[in-house]
C-alpha cells in the first residue's frame, strides 16, 4: 500500500533537518503550482513505497497567508494517510499552538518532539506519555541533527497511517463547545465523523475559505451567525479571537503538567550574541561589515575567480590546470604586449609584414634611430572600445611618467625581448599545465569532421555559447547561495530583516531584499536567484522585479561606452546611473504596490527572531545544491533558445536576393538588421530611433556587455573612430535617454530566466520583463522629450505625453496607501 | 489605554486586549499574543523601529504600528 505522509511545523523547528534525515538524497524540489513558494516531496529512506511532502513552515492554519492556505488545501484535499508535526522541544508553548489545530482535522498525527538533545543538556524534562495523552496522539522524542529517534518516528508513522487515530483532547468553553456541536449537526452531518470538528471550528471563525468551500444554505447560515453572535457577547471577543486564545490556554495548561523547567541563568548564549548584533549602536556597522564580507567573497575574491574560470576557461581558450604556470604565461603576455605597442609607436611600417621574421624585425630594429625619444601609439580598450593614446620612451622611461598613459616597456627593451623570445605571441599551453577549453575541443572536432560552416557556427556560437551562458553563472552563484545558507540557518537573515525593515517596507520591500539589491550590483542572475530567502510573497515578487534596475558589472563597459563617446568621459553618468537604478527600486517599489495585482489583504510583519545556533553543514550543502541545480534546470532552457535565436538572426541574412550566412561585420545585413529597422520607429520619440541603436539594444538582451560590441561594428565603418561616430549619431539628450533605457528594460536573457525560476510562473514572468521594459521606455521618453525642451527643442505633442507620465507617476508616488497597520491604527477603539 | 508601543524597553507587561480585526489581529494573536500574556520588550531595531519582545519564551520582532493594536498594563 503506498502512503502519503506530510510533514507540518513551523519555522525554524528542524523540519527541513527532519525531511533530509527522513529522505536522505531521494527527494525532488520544485514549486507549489503557480506559486512561488518551494515545494519538497520525496520517500521514505528503506521504504520507497512512502511518500513524503514537505509543507511550508507556518504558525497557525488561518486562512490570511499563502504558506497557510497551501498548507492546508493540501491537507484537506490531498488527506495523507498521516501528518508527522515537528515541534521545537525548546519552544513547545508557540509550537504546539499548530499541532492544536492539526489535531483537529481527522488525520492521524505524529508529533515529533525535536531537539530532545537540548532540552536534556538544559536540565529540562518533558514528560512525553503525559503530552501525547494530552494531545490524543503519538508523540516521540527526537534529535533530527543527531539522527536520534529517527526510526522510531517512522515506524510510529508507518502504524498510524494503517488504522491509527488522533482525537483533540482540548475543549473550548462550554458556551463555544455548545455552537460547534449545532453547527456540526445543522451543517456539515454529511461529512464524516472526524472531520466535522475542523470544518465546524473553521465554520465557528467565520473562515471566508472553507464558508466559499462549503457552500451552506442561506437559512442554517443565518441560524448559526446568531448562535456565534451570542458566544462572542458571552466572551466578549470575536468568534477567531475567542478560539486562538483559548487554544493558547489549553497550551497552558498542557505546559504545566508535562513540562519541567530548570531554572537558570537569565541569559542564554544566543541572547548574548544578540545583544551585540542587533545593538543599538553595533548592529548597522556589523551588519555593513557582514555585507561586505558577502560581497567580497561572493562577488569579488573567490565569486569572480569561479566565474572568470567559467566563461574564460571552462568556456573560453582554456585554463591552467591548479594555476599552473599562469603567472609566469601572464607575465610573458603582457610583456609581449607592451613590447609590440612599443615596436608600432617608433616603427609601423615593421608589423604590416603578413609574416613577421623575428630575425628580420630585430635586425631593422637595430639599424633604427630614432628622431625623437618619444613616439605615441593609440590603444584601444578592449571592453569599452575607448582609444587612448599612450606614450613609448626610446630608450629608458623617466620616473615622474604618468603611468596612465605611458607603455611601461621602451623601445630597447621590446628589442631585448623579441630578440629573446622571437615574434610570436606567446602561448598558455608552453606554461605549466594547459587545459583546453570546450569551444576549443569542439572547434577541434568540428573541423577534423569537416562540417558545414553554418554548422559550425550553430554549435559553437549558438549552442556552446549558450550553454557557457548558462553555466557561466553557477559556480559563483554556488559560493553565494553557500553564505546565504549559512545566513539563514544560523539565524542572522532574520535579524537583517529586522534591522533593515523601517526602510525597506516604505518602498513595499522586505529588509532581506537588501542581499539581491547588493548582489544585483554585480550580476541580477545571482541576485534574483537570492530573493528566495524572503518570506513573504508579494515581498518576493516585488524584489524578483525591481533587481535588475541595479547597474550590474556587465553594464559598466556600456555606461563607460557612453559616458566616452557622448559625455567627453564624464564621471557624474556612471555616478548617475546608479541613481538612475535606485529611484527605478523605490519608484517602482512605491507605485506597485498600489497596483491591484500586489493589493490584497494586508499581512502585518510580526516575524520569530530565531536563536542563533551553528547551521548544520550537511543542510548548508544541500540548500546550496539544490538551488544552483534548479537554475540550471529552470532557467537553462530559456537563456539557451534566446541565445540560438539572437544568434540565428544575427549571422543569417539576404544578401542580393539569396538567404546565406553572414561574417560578424556584415551584421548591417542580418535578419536582425531588418528587425530593427522595423522596430526603430518605436524609439523615435525617445531620440534613438535608429536600427543601429535598436540592434544594439537586442544584443544586449544576450549580455549587456554585448551592447560596446554591436556598437562597435555598426559604428566602426566610415571615418573617424567608433567613439566618434557615436558621439555624431547621439546628441547628449538622446544618448542619455538610450542609455537609461538599456539599464532600465528587460536584463539579459540570464536574468529573465532567473525570474521565470523564481516567479514560477509564466503571467508573473512577462509581467516582470513588460513593467521594466515600459519604465525604461517612459522614462527614456521624459528624458529625450522634456531634456530637448529645456535646450528649446520643444515638440509639443511628444513634451505633453511626457509630461502627462509624469504627472501619472508623481500621483501613483503621492498617493495614500493603506498598509495593514496604518488602516488598523485607524480603528483604535 | 496603555498600549505595548508605549511601553519602555527592559519593562514587562499583560496583555489585557488585541484590537483591530481580519488579518492582523489574527497573526498577532497566532503568534502567541492573547489576553493575560507577558510581554517583556527587549529593545528596539538600530532605526528605532520594529521592537523586539519576548512572549511565550521566544523572541518576536513587531512593528510599533502594530504594537500600537496590542493594549497592556
Amino acid at each position: 500500500m503506498e502512503i502519503k505522509i506530510a510533514l507540518a511545523g513551523n519555522p525554524n523547528s528542524g523540519k527541513t533537518t527532519l525531511f533530509n534525515a527522513l529522505t536522505g538524497s531521494r527527494q525532488y524540489v520544485g514549486n507549489w503550482p503557480g506559486v512561488t513558494v518551494e515545494k519538497k516531496e520525496g520517500s521514505l529512506k528503506k521504504h520507497p513505497d512512502v511518500k513524503i511532502v514537505d509543507l511550508p513552515g507556518i504558525y497557525s492554519l488561518s486562512p490570511y497567508s499563502l504558506e497557510e492556505v497551501i498548507a492546508r488545501d493540501y491537507l484537506i484535499d490531498e488527506r495523507p494517510n498521516v501528518i508527522i508535526n515537528i515541534i521545537d522541544g525548546t519552544n513547545l508553548e508557540r509550537n504546539l499552538f499548530l499541532t492544536t489545530q492539526l489535531t483537529e482535522l481527522g488525520i492521524p498525527v505524529v508529533v515529533a518532539v525535536n531537539m530532545m538533545d537540548v532540552v536534556i543538556r538544559e536540565g529540562d524534562k518533558i514528560n512525553i506519555e503525559a503530552l501525547s495523552h494530552a494531545l490524543g496522539c503519538k508523540v516521540v522524542a527526537i534529535s533530527a541533527l543527531k539522527g536520534s529517534g529517527i526510526d522510531e518516528l517512522i515506524d510510529t508513522a508507518i502504524k498510524q497511517a494503517s488504522g491509527g487515530e488522533t482525537v483533540p483532547m482540548h475543549t473550548f468553553s462550554g458556551v463555544v463547545e455548545h455552537t460547534i456541536a449545532h453547527i456540526e449537526e445543522a451543517a456539515l452531518h454529511n461529512l464524516p465523523e472526524e472531520r466535522q470538528r475542523w470544518y465546524a471550528i473553521k465554520i465557528f471563525e467565520r473562515d471566508s475559505k472553507v464558508m466559499e468551500k462549503l457552500s451552506i444554505n442561506k437559512d442554517i447560515l443565518a441560524h448559526i451567525e446568531k448562535d456565534i453572535k451570542n458566544a462572542e457577547n458571552q466572551l466578549d471577543d470575536d468568534s477567531e479571537g475567542i478560539i486562538t486564545s483559548e487554544r493558547y490556554v489549553y497550551i497552558a495548561e498542557v505546559i504545566e503538567r508535562c513540562y519541567q523547567r530548570k531554572r537558570r541563568a537569565k541569559l542564554s548564549t544566543s541572547d548574548k550574541i544578540d545583544k551585540v548584533l542587533t545593538n543599538k549602536w553595533l548592529g548597522l556597522p556589523i551588519f555593513a561589515v557582514i555585507m561586505y564580507l558577502v560581497y567580497y567573497i561572493a562577488m569579488v575574491t573567490i565569486g569572480l575567480s569561479a566565474t572568470d574560470w567559467a566563461n574564460e576557461g571552462l568556456f573560453g581558450d582554456g585554463w591552467h590546470l591548479f594555476g599552473d604556470g599562469s603567472a609566469a604565461y601572464e607575465e610573458q603576455a603582457e610583456m609581449y604586449n607592451n613590447s609590440m605597442l612599443a615596436l608600432e609607436a617608433f616603427n609601423p611600417e615593421l608589423l604590416e609584414e603578413e609574416e613577421l621574421d623575428a630575425e628580420v624585425v630585430v635586425n631593422s630594429m637595430r639599424a633604427f634611430t630614432p628622431e625623437e625619444k618619444t613616439a605615441t601609439v593609440d590603444v584601444e580598450d578592449e571592453e569599452t572600445l575607448e582609444i587612448t593614446q599612450m606614450t613609448v620612451y626610446y630608450d629608458s622611461i623617466p620616473e615622474d611618467a604618468d603611468e596612465e598613459t605611458t607603455v611601461p616597456v621602451s623601445f630597447l627593451e621590446a628589442m631585448a625581448f623579441i630578440e629573446e623570445n622571437g615574434i610570436e605571441e606567446p602561448d598558455p599551453a608552453d606554461y605549466g599545465t594547459w587545459v583546453r577549453g570546450v569551444p576549443v575541443v569542439v572547434e577541434d572536432w568540428l573541423s577534423n569532421a569537416n562540417t558545414a560552416e553554418w554548422l559550425n557556427s550553430l554549435i559553437l556560437d549558438g549552442i556552446v555559447a549558450g550553454i557557457g551562458a548558462v553555466l557561466g553563472f553557477v559556480p559563483q552563484m554556488l559560493v553565494l547561495f553557500l553564505l546565504l545558507a549559512f545566513l539563514e540557518d544560523c539565524g542572522y537573515m532574520a535579524r537583517i530583516a529586522f534591522i533593515l525593515d523601517r526602510i525597506f517596507r516604505k518602498f513595499g520591500l522586505s529588509g532581506k531584499s537588501f542581499i539581491p539589491m547588493l548582489v544585483g550590483t554585480g550580476c541580477s542572475v545571482p541576485g534574483i536567484m537570492a530573493s528566495r530567502t524572503i518570506e513573504n510573497e508579494r515581498d518576493r515578487k516585488m524584489t524578483i522585479i525591481t533587481t535588475s534596475f541595479i547597474p550590474c558589472s556587465a553594464k559598466i563597459p556600456f555606461i563607460a561606452m557612453v559616458a566616452g563617446a557622448i559625455f567627453q568621459g564624464s564621471a557624474w553618468v556612471a555616478t548617475s546611473a546608479y541613481f538612475v537604478g535606485m529611484a527605478a527600486v523605490v519608484i517602482s517599489g512605491i507605485m506597485l504596490k498600489k497596483t491591484k495585482a500586489f493589493a490584497g489583504d494586508p499581512a502585518p510583519f510580526l516575524m520569530e527572531l530565531p536563536s542563533y545556533h551553528w547551521p548544520s553543514i550537511s543542510n548548508v550543502l544541500r540548500s546550496t545544491f539544490e538551488r544552483g541545480w534548479s537554475f540550471i534546470r529552470k532557467a537553462g532552457t530559456i537563456i539557451l533558445l534566446s541565445t540560438i535565436f539572437v544568434w540565428f538572426t544575427s549571422y543569417f541574412g539576404v544578401v542580393d536576393g539569396t538567404f546565406r550566412m553572414l561574417e560578424e561585420e556584415e551584421l548591417d545585413l542580418s535578419i536582425l538588421a531588418a528587425i530593427g529597422n522595423a522596430i526603430a520607429w518605436i524609439f523615435k520619440p525617445l531620440g534613438w530611433g535608429t536600427w543601429q541603436a535598436s540592434v544594439a539594444s537586442f544584443t544586449g538582451l544576450v549580455a549587456k556587455e554585448n551592447i560596446v560590441g554591436t556598437m562597435g561594428i555598426l559604428y566602426g565603418a566610415g571615418d573617424g573612430t567608433v567613439y566618434q561616430n557615436i558621439a555624431a549619431a547621439f546628441t547628449t539628450v538622446s544618448g542619455y535617454s538610450f542609455l537609461a533605457f538599456n539599464l532600465l528594460c528587460a536584463p539579459c536573457f540570464a536574468a529573465i530566466g532567473a525570474i521565470k525560476r523564481e516567479m514560477n510562473n509564466i503571467k508573473w514572468t512577462w509581467f516582470a520583463v513588460g513593467y521594466q521594459c515600459g519604465l525604461g521606455y517612459v522614462v527614456a521618453l521624459m528624458i529625450n522629450q522634456i531634456g530637448n525642451a529645456f535646450l528649446g527643442d520643444v515638440n509639443i505633442l511628444g513634451l505633453a505625453v511626457a509630461i502627462a507620465i509624469l504627472a501619472y507617476m508623481l500621483y501613483m508616488l503621492f498617493k495614500p496607501y493603506r498598509t495593514s497597520s496604518e488602516s488598523l491604527a485607524g480603528h483604535r477603539v | 489605554m496603555k498600549t505595548l508601543r508605549e511601553v519602555a524597553i527592559g519593562e514587562s507587561v499583560k496583555v489585557v486586549k488585541i484590537h483591530g480585526e481580519g488579518a492582523v489581529k489574527r497573526r498577532i494573536m497566532d503568534m502567541g499574543i492573547t489576553k493575560g500574556t507577558e510581554i517583556f520588550v527587549q529593545k528596539s531595531a538600530p532605526l528605532g523601529d520594529p521592537l523586539q519582545v519576548t512572549v511565550r519564551g521566544y523572541e518576536l520582532s513587531i512593528r510599533k504600528a502594530d504594537a500600537e493594536l496590542i493594549e497592556v498594563e
